[in-house]
């Protein structure tokens, strides 16, 4: 249908040339920079459609490839490209990015030119990082998105607001240079900067050994997981909404991404035999985090956690494929703990962007996130509470809404795996429903004790028009989760083809 | 012995330049009264000329001239190139700062000229007097323009502290030169490479040569631990002067390091190469460390320079062709990005106030955008932190040392960069999240200023995205011989 246009550098490009526009034009013309920025992010997110709908789920070789040479001297090509592990993100990407702009159209009111193009800008990066097949060009996306995101935690963030952005840029930065340093290694040992040429390069034991560690380094910050979780409750708490919003729906899966692309594919042995360590970490974060959750008092910490928690699954779920196969020889157990960390990020991504719109729709209108503060919203927003109730029950994981799935798929393959890995697993369900539902408890339900609840608003259009979408998404893909699955099933399979096979 | 006539044309563009400055010298006294800009002009139209003559002869091929004591390669020429550039930068950003001070004088115009003089000598030296005259011409021409602002303390002091420390590199420099001579009898470099590969020399006076150049290198480049004058000197400077003492002359010393350690004494590699490794080390770490306190922007960036430095003798470390393009092509990114970085203090700068406290730079997002974003460009190139062109130089130098066998040095470094990130946040910081001290109108800065940083800034950028033919430039120039 589109053969030969290169959508993946549109999708990339368009919004960083939009954000530039917009930067530059709308200064002192809020409105124009608004209408400009929803035109482009809506523009990339329909360009990104046929990606869904011309996507071909019978093979796992890259599709949509574009390549072209940019540093013959070194090898280093322009090469993107997809598959069923990239593809479903990159869309998740482009819906984000729209989600984005609605969100802060009346809420930020200074320099909205610098905040719409900062976003629009990450935009286009945050495709550019799932879609680079070249790990140079994979690094510079990776890296270049911490400028704008710096930038805008800095400005437009709470309080501590410089604390949490300079942690933020230096724990990511510290992590992902060394991934840039085994990028390198890998260079000097096979001649290619290409993902697929490392993927099939034979690397000896110590050598994955350090290049797994390197790749856990900048993975596991992002992502991120225990102890170096400590930068996101910070940058989440401090950042306006749009940000906690990228940060949990996209920069976290990027952790997630980078392990099914580059640790599990590339170091397949080191892998296997560190796995103890990823598994140790991904059920301390689904449970010590979880409990850490419960004691917050800010909303947003809260749900900030609580998405180190969830993302403890989409660890989990990705390592404890090597003790299914281990205990039961059975790749399809393993396909599905790795389906389910999959499911669970997009999934994720719907629901913490969900989450974290709901509490800037109360803070927009109480300039507070202290959930002591509320107390009886459901008397004065009904239609926000449903939809924020909807939202809380996803993000305990039950059935019927998105979160259940990929959860479910875990957890089940992790007692496959080893019974008592499935029963901490199993523990999120008791410690998330209780961390969670408290919170509403507190916030939506009870008496109106605080005479700003009293005044508050019920949703506007604008904010009914996001909640309804998101929820829509969220109900839809927890009744509905084949189509995603079927589109993933071809390239997991491939996955742990290569995750199990040794390169020694 | 009869004397053969040598071949004057490699040097042409040397004998232009000469020809054309002491034109410029002469006129200056006459036209300095009617025309106040008159030698900024003759000045920056004779770099471009000269440039233009190096372009319309470009050559990669090796031609040998004076009897052996003067080259023209690719290296050479590439390297003059950027160094004319960079000059062009620094003049450009100078003569606004220097009438904005108060102190604009045609002098300064022409010093620099012999100090480019001095550089391009020391670029094309093939034999060790050469060398040592061209980083004479360089050196005084630069002592006399830190020293120009006679009414500051602070200038006199650096000038002074820049002179004794200077000499006294210089020395030690010669000092291991003359060792080098005395050992292998030779002061041509390539002679000195035969000697030293055919075995027969005393290899412990040899071994104290390498060592005393080694040192006197390392002063000029300001390697850690001879990093000592580099703050004060940057510091008590007029930024202007500090613009072009912190870059155009680090190229000339990477030439000169180049030419004296890969030419003259590669098969002393293992004498030289821990030596390097050390200054290495400690330029990365105390460059990294000491500039976060800094709240001075000249001496962090000083600082920073010394990082920068650290980088730099990476490549040197892997000692191939590729090793030394690789710290070429940094040196030059150093150079045109430092411009930057002294041209936004210079252009910033006010009537007798120096705008160089990183508290001074608070708010300027809200005061000045454009500047500001332009800034914040110029500071996360410096960082290494892509997509900007600095990102490409680490990536060449890390990549190999790493294809050298020195992984831990990569790791090292990098870790060195993510330390030095953090003054560079500091800046960026002060611009776009803080509130302006100062509440007083910011006097618009001057156009062309901008239009300088802003060209220096969007360069960065492009080159860092379509790095390709830059890389290439460099990377032949070296493979080609």
């Amino acid at each position: 249908m589109l053969t030969g246009f290169p959508i993946l550098s549109t999708l990339i490009w368009l919004p960083i040339v939009g954000g530039l526009l917009v930067l530059f034009a709308g200064r002192n013309n809020p409105t124009l920079a608004k209408w400009l920025s929803l035109f482009t992010v809506g523009l990339t997110f329909i360009l990104s459609i046929p990606l869904w709908t011309g996507f071909d789920t019978t093979t796992a070789s890259m599709q949509f490839v574009e390549n072209v040479p940019w540093i013959p001297m070194f090898n280093v090509n322009y090469h993107l490209g997809i598959d069923g592990l990239s593809m479903p993100l990159i869309l998740l990407t482009t819906f984000t990015q729209v989600l984005v702009i609605v969100s802060a159209w009346d809420v930020i009111k200074e320099r909205v030119e610098q905040y719409m193009g900062a976003f629009l800008i990450m935009g286009g990066i945050m495709v550019g990082v799932f879609a680079a097949l070249d790990s140079i060009l994979f690094y510079v996306f990776w890296e270049a998105l911490l400028i704008p995101m710096f930038i805008v935690i800095g400005k437009w963030g709470g309080p501590k607001r410089v604390y949490a952005t300079l942690k933020f840029f230096l724990y990511t930065f510290l992590g992902s240079v060394f991934m840039l340093v085994a990028f390198i290694y890998m260079y000097s040992e096979s001649g290619s900067f290409s993902i697929l040429d490392f993927q099939g390069m034979h690397l000896g034991m110590t050598a994955q050994i350090f290049i797994f560690l390197a790749f856990l380094a900048a993975f596991a910050v992002k992502i991120p997981m225990f102890p170096v979780h400590t930068w996101l409750p910070d940058a989440h708490v401090e950042a306006p909404t749009a940000g906690s919003i990228v940060l949990a729906a996209i920069m976290l899966k990027m952790g997630g991404y980078g392990f099914v692309r580059f640790s599990l594919p590339i170091t397949p042995d080191a892998s296997m035999t560190l796995d103890w360590l990823v598994i140790g970490l991904s059920l301390i974060a689904i449970v010590y985090i979880g409990i850490v959750a419960l004691a917050q008092s800010d909303m947003k910490k809260l749900v900030a956690y609580s998405s180190i928690s969830h993302m403890g699954f989409v660890t989990l779920g990705m390592f404890v494929v090597y003790d299914i196969i281990d205990s039961t020889g059975s790749m399809q157990g393993a396909q599905l703990g790795m389906e389910g960390a999959m499911v669970q990020m997009i999934s994720h991504g719907f629901i913490s962007g969900a989450m974290f719109l709901a509490i800037g729709v109360l803070y927009d209108r109480m300039h507070t996130r202290e959930i002591s503060a509320y107390s009886g919203v459901v008397n004065k927003m009904p239609w926000f509470t449903m939809f924020a109730v909807l939202f809380a029950m996803a993000n305990v994981g039950l059935p019927g809404t998105s979160g259940f799935v990929g959860e479910f798929m875990v957890i089940l393959s992790s007692f496959k795996a080893n019974i008592w890995y499935g029963t901490l697993a199993a523990l999120t369900l008791i410690i998330g429903a209780a961390y969670t539902l408290w919170m509403v408890k507190r916030v939506f339900f009870g008496p109106i004790t605080n005479d700003n609840v009293e005044k508050l608003q019920d949703l506007n259009k604008r904010e009914f028009a996001l909640m309804a979408t998101l929820a829509v998404f969220i109900i839809g893909l927890g009744v509905f989760p084949s189509p995603l699955i079927e589109v993933m099933n071809t390239s997991v399979a491939n996955l742990l083809v290569q995750a199990t096979t040794s390169k020694l | 012995m009869n004397f053969v006539m040598p071949s004057f044309a490699p040097a042409i563009p040397e004998m232009v330049l000469l020809a054309l400055i002491s034109f410029i010298l002469i006129a200056d006294t006459f036209w300095a009264k009617r025309f106040k800009f008159a030698t900024y002009y003759a000045t920056q139209i004779s770099l471009i000329f000269v440039g233009f003559l190096i372009i319309t002869s470009f050559t990669t091929t090796q031609i040998i001239t004076f009897d052996g004591s003067f080259v023209r390669d690719g290296f050479a020429d590439v390297l003059k190139l950027f160094t004319l550039a960079v000059s062009f930068g620094v003049f450009f950003f100078a003569r606004e700062y220097l009438v904005q001070h108060k102190f604009f004088s045609g002098e300064f115009f022409v010093l620099g000229l012999f100090g480019v003089l001095g550089m391009f000598v020391m670029i094309s030296a093939h034999n060790m007097i050469t060398m040592y005259l061209g980083l004479e011409i360089m050196s005084l021409a630069i002592y006399a323009m830190v020293a120009m602002r006679k009414d500051s303390a602070q200038g006199l002091e650096a000038a002074l502290k820049y002179f004794v420390l200077g000499a006294l590199a210089t020395g030690m420099l010669l000092y291991g030169l003359s060792m080098v001579y005395g050992a292998t009898g030779s002061i041509t470099f390539p002679e000195i490479a035969n000697v030293i590969a055919s075995g027969e020399v005393n290899s412990m006076v040899l071994s104290f040569g390498v060592v005393f150049v080694v040192i006197g290198l390392a002063f000029k480049l300001g390697a850690v631990p001879f990093h000592m004058w580099v703050p004060d000197v940057y510091h008590g400077s007029p930024t202007a002067v500090t613009m072009f003492l912190a870059t155009a002359p680090k190229i000339a010393a990477f030439a000169m390091l180049y030419r004296l350690l890969a030419e003259a004494m590669p098969g002393l590699l293992n004498d030289w190469q821990s030596l390097i490794i050390m200054l290495s080390v400690l330029s990365l770490i105390v460059g990294a460390v000491v500039a976060i306190v800094q709240d001075n922007l000249k001496r962090m960036l000083a600082y920073s320079g010394i990082g920068h430095m650290g980088f730099l003798l990476l490549g040197v470390i892997a000692a191939t062709p590729d090793g030394y393009a690789s710290s070429m092509f940094y040196v030059v990114i150093y150079a045109i990005t430092g411009v930057a970085g002294f041209g936004i203090i210079a252009a910033l700068s006010r009537t007798g106030k120096e705008f160089d406290l990183i508290s001074d730079f608070k708010g300027l997002n809200a005061r000045n955008p454009w500047l500001a974003f332009m800034i914040l460009m110029i500071m996360f190139s410096m960082a290494g932190v892509p997509p900007f062109v600095g990102f490409w130089a680490k990536l060449l130098v890390i990549e190999e040392v790493v294809q050298a066998g020195f992984l831990w040095l990569a790791v090292l470094a990098v870790i060195a960069a993510v330390i030095s990130a953090f003054y560079y946040l500091k800046v960026i910081k002060a611009m776009y999240f803080d509130k302006p001290e100062d509440t007083s109108r910011l006097e618009p800065v001057n156009g062309s200023l901008t239009i300088g940083i802003s060209s220096i800034a969007i360069l960065l950028l492009v080159l860092g995205l379509l790095p390709s033919g830059m890389i290439d430039i460099f990377f032949n120039s070296l493979n080609a011989m």
